[in-house]
């Protein structure tokens, strides 16, 4: 066929265009990292990774440059699924990376590599309310009240919102006399006080600050405290209810990348320098809660203590996931009416 | 016995028509094919069954149902709109010309966050609709305001060149033949305008269905009242859901497909008549 050449032609033109624009990234892939994250870490890799490139210069004299992604924790999982070349992933919860390892991408045993469960911060999920309280919320039993609008994420999209949703789980089930029928039922009408689901954790504070909608905000206590310091310290309070959950944003080294790219000790050296004092002390002033111990009570004001649950009172990611967040689990359940 | 007079004057018949094969299956029926073959890992029930959940059925509703609306209202919207552009001629014409286009031009994200401002119940236009009790942003309405406002370019463009070659002396015999202008509205303009009308519905509610950056800010997205269609992929899709994502992007494929096909007969139909 006459027209086959010309196309063939294009082709090749594309595919040579395509060339050039990838190969400036893959000459510097040998010193650079790629760490992808979640939603609101911007601030905090931003300030970490200065510090670990002059510390890992001093230490190896290697020079390094480290770039960072940020979205949706589930759609950067993904990403990283579907071909982008992270050395490190630093996401919301250690679904997403379990998600990785499944698929052969990340070494099975990769929670006990690291410390903590491999979550070098953790966080919890608070209120962020008006200031003054007007609604006068104080715990989750006041989310009910006809007159407040709840905002939160979709936990189907947001790592941030499903822990909001285990959360509330948590409170109901320790009321007196729970049962899975009451926390359904509390969960039921927890959301119909919610008037928008957005996608992700930042949209959702959006709505809240800049939409100037609901009454509630909930919110990981990191962005919380970042919502108040932007906005202003005398716009927002946050209240801490009377039981919350430890979620623990995991870290761990993409292994099928670094192995490619042979980045693998410093992709390490990087993530095990989360764990060190000064790492520390910046993760707790861009308000996540740390680790050690001694920094932790440097900041004990900030991070006041409160029961909370761990994903392994739910059993696990995997469980959780299917009872509450899969298809036709808990939260698909609770908006099909007169069921 | 060779044709002769089958040469067209201009040259490359072949090797235009064969790029364009080649082209089209590249861009358009390659994907298609795979979208078409991902589902079935699911088995035919399991296909049946993610398409069929009530939640998928609301968002199928919506998103059809909303768009269809939205272009239905922008087909007299747009012709006015059309009609004074083409036909008159006043100060900043030039202005108003490029401001059909901008809801083309601008990234949808843009539209919807101005959109969700200007209609939020702190917003200009939803503080004054508040104490009516109208809702705009954050429910259906506002679905179908962001699906009007990019729908409307699609309608005005599709509508003026045919508006722009009708010829005038038609109307002019209806009035000299005593046609009210209700009756040369009704009788002469817009059955000459019907099926450029349907193409630009059918252009409008294509964009409708598939619109995501604008409505996902204004839509509110709660699952049975406000989620469309094109939000359900995108969370089966995060739940690396792949196939349940692909069945249900079939479903609105199959489902446009069929709307576009019905109005392509539809327009044939009434070409011959005319």
């Amino acid at each position: 066929m006459p027209a086959s050449r010309p196309v063939s032609r294009r082709t090749a033109l594309a595919a040579t265009l395509g060339l050039i624009a990838a190969s400036p990234r893959r000459a510097a892939a040998a010193t650079t990292l790629l760490n992808v994250s979640y939603d609101p870490t911007r601030e905090l890799y931003r300030a970490i990774n200065p510090v670990f490139i002059a510390a890992w210069k001093a230490k190896s004299g290697q020079e390094i440059s480290i770039n960072q992604s940020h979205g949706g924790s589930g759609a950067q999982s993904r990403a990283v699924l579907e071909g982008l070349q992270a050395d490190v992933v630093t996401l919301a919860l250690a679904a997403d990376i379990d998600a990785l390892a499944k698929r052969g991408l990340i070494a099975a045993n990769w929670q006990t590599r690291l410390p903590d469960n491999a979550a070098p911060y953790t966080s919890t999920i608070v209120f962020l309310v008006r200031a003054g309280n007007p609604k006068r919320v104080h715990d989750w039993a006041d989310l009910l009240k006809p007159d407040v609008a709840v905002i939160t994420p979709n936990p189907k999209t947001s790592g941030g919102a499903r822990w909001n949703f285990l959360a509330a789980v948590t409170w109901a089930q320790r009321q007196p006399g729970a049962t899975e029928a009451s926390v359904e039922e509390y969960t039921r009408r927890l959301i119909r006080q919610v008037p928008v689901l957005d996608t992700g954790a930042r949209g959702a504070t959006n709505s809240f600050v800049q939409r100037e909608l609901g009454d509630v905000l909930l919110a990981w206590e990191n962005e919380a405290w970042l919502a108040r310091q932007e906005f202003g310290g005398g716009a927002y309070e946050i209240v801490y209810p009377s039981v919350s959950v430890l979620a623990e944003p995991s870290v761990s080294v993409v292994d099928s990348v670094v192995g490619k790219k042979g980045t693998h000790d410093v992709a390490t050296a990087y993530l095990e320098f989360l764990y060190t004092k000064p790492a520390q002390e910046i993760i707790a002033k861009n308000f996540y809660r740390p680790r050690d111990a001694a920094v932790a009570k440097q900041y004990a004001e900030r991070y006041p203590a409160l029961p909370m649950a761990t994903i392994e009172d739910f059993g696990g990611w995997d469980r959780a996931q299917a009872k509450y967040f899969a298809d036709g689990g808990l939260f698909d359940r609770i908006f099909i009416p007169g069921k | 016995m060779t044709l002769p007079s089958r040469r067209s004057a201009l040259p490359g018949f072949s090797l235009t028509l064969g790029i364009t094969v080649v082209w089209l299956s590249l861009i358009v029926l390659l994907p298609l094919t795979l979208l078409a073959l991902r589902p079935w890992t699911l088995g035919l029930e399991g296909v049946w069954h993610s398409v069929t959940e009530p939640r998928v059925l609301a968002a199928l509703r919506l998103s059809f149902g909303i768009a269809a609306l939205a272009a239905a209202v922008n087909m007299p919207l747009g012709l006015l709109v059309a009609w004074v552009m083409v036909r008159y001629r006043f100060p900043l014409r030039n202005l108003a010309d490029s401001l059909i286009d901008m809801p083309l031009a601008l990234p949808t994200a843009v539209a919807g966050i101005a959109l969700t401002a200007l209609f939020a119940p702190r917003g200009w236009i939803g503080a004054l609709l508040l104490p009516l009790g109208i809702r705009v942003a954050y429910t259906p309405l506002g679905i179908f305001v962001a699906l009007v406002f990019v729908g409307l370019p699609f309608m005005v463009r599709t509508l003026e060149p045919v508006i722009m070659d009708m010829p005038r002396d038609a109307e002019e015999a209806a009035a000299t033949l005593g046609a009210t202008r209700r009756q040369t509205l009704l009788r002469v303009v817009l059955p000459a305008l019907t099926p450029a009308l349907l193409a630009g519905f059918g252009a409008a509610f294509g964009r409708g269905i598939g619109e995501y950056g604008s409505v996902i800010f204004i839509a509110g997205n709660m699952p049975m009242v406000s989620e469309i269609a094109p939000l359900l992929i995108l969370i089966r899709l995060e739940q690396l859901n792949y196939a349940g994502a692909a069945a249900l992007a079939l479903v609105m494929l199959l489902a446009s497909f069929a709307v576009f096909l019905g109005l392509n007969v539809l327009r044939a139909r009434l070409r011959s008549r005319a």
